[in-house]
């Protein structure tokens, strides 16, 4: 099957096929929530160690894997946009940074709160932690970057190279729980299989599923958007009909 | 299917509530704002790409 990706690499048309794709990114993303969030908090059983509290996962496990994985998708993008030289890329990393960023704040967020009942502290600087709070830092760094240069080609080599430099943060964080002694848990699930309950797990995945469309969704649209801010002198984006219908074009 | 017996007992997730629903809160918030705020990034970027358009109109003719 051939795919033509050189013209998606194209700002005007990945603009129209990224406003196609929203709407049923956004639909599954919703969807999913309200199933995941069902199991978890209404059919999935008290835990018998943590009681309640450990319902807390739902959010928190599939949060701190979208930060950890839209960062390396940015990696990914950004490599491609120093190779290629494409315009789409840098782009893309600009419009998945605010969101990687809000999934890690909300990973040690949820954290905190779980660590407050589980351990006794909001915060220690354990391995897990500390990593995660550099890998917030990191998209942090990158957003100031951005907004420190004003040439968006530039802002977007720039902001490659310390994504690229950044990246070695996600191994760190994913292996600090085996590389050194930390107060945080161990991973429950990995690809040999899972130590959770059935209920508990497919609550969490269809969760971590929920998490993944919204990130799509969001993403997308923020591209489009970032899309229209920076082609906002070519013809194409003159082209495009007044705003009106909420779809957009 | 339930492991809740009322309203009251679901709410105060086991005496659990300020963690369980201070994380649910604040995620459902954070989300909520993104949303909120990309939907007007992108309506903001095409009124500034029509106000550019037609200063150039105006300056062209």
């Amino acid at each position: 099957m051939a795919i033509p990706w050189f013209k998606y690499a194209s700002p005007a048309s990945f603009y129209g096929l990224a406003g196609r794709m929203v709407p049923w990114f956004t639909a599954l993303a919703i969807a999913s929530a309200l199933v995941g969030l069902w199991i978890g908090l209404v059919a999935a059983p008290t835990d018998f160690q943590q009681g309640d509290s450990y319902r807390i996962i739902y959010i928190h496990v599939p949060a701190a894997w979208m930060g950890m994985f839209v960062y390396l998708v940015m990696a990914g993008w950004a490599a491609a946009g120093l190779v290629f030289n494409t315009r789409l890329s840098g782009m893309m990393v600009q419009a998945l940074a605010p969101t990687g960023a809000l999934f890690t704040f909300i990973a040690l967020w949820t954290g905190a709160l779980w660590g407050r009942p589980t351990w006794g502290a909001y915060w220690v600087w354990d391995a897990r932690l500390t990593s995660t709070l550099i890998l917030l830092f990191l998209y942090l760094g990158y957003l100031a970057l951005r907004a420190s240069i004003d040439d968006a080609r530039r802002a977007d080599r720039a902001g490659a190279v310390l994504v690229l430099v950044g990246a070695i943060n996600v191994p760190i964080i994913y292996f600090s729980v085996r590389w050194w002694n930390t107060l945080h848990q161990g991973a429950s699930v990995n690809l040999q299989g899972s130590s959770m309950a059935t209920v508990m797990l497919t609550g969490m995945l269809v969760m971590a599923f929920a998490a993944w469309m919204y990130t799509l969704a969001v993403s997308l649209a923020r591209v489009r958007a970032i899309i229209i801010e920076r082609e906002r002198h070519a013809a194409w984006v003159a082209a495009l009909p007044r705003e009106g219908s909420p779809a957009g074009g | 299917m339930s492991y809740w017996s009322s309203w009251h007992d679901f709410l105060a997730m086991g005496g659990y509530a300020g963690f369980v629903w201070g994380s649910y809160a604040v995620t459902a918030l954070a989300l909520a704002a993104e949303v909120f705020w990309v939907s007007g990034r992108r309506r903001a970027a095409l009124a500034h790409a029509a106000i550019a358009r037609e200063l150039r109109e105006r300056e062209a003719s």
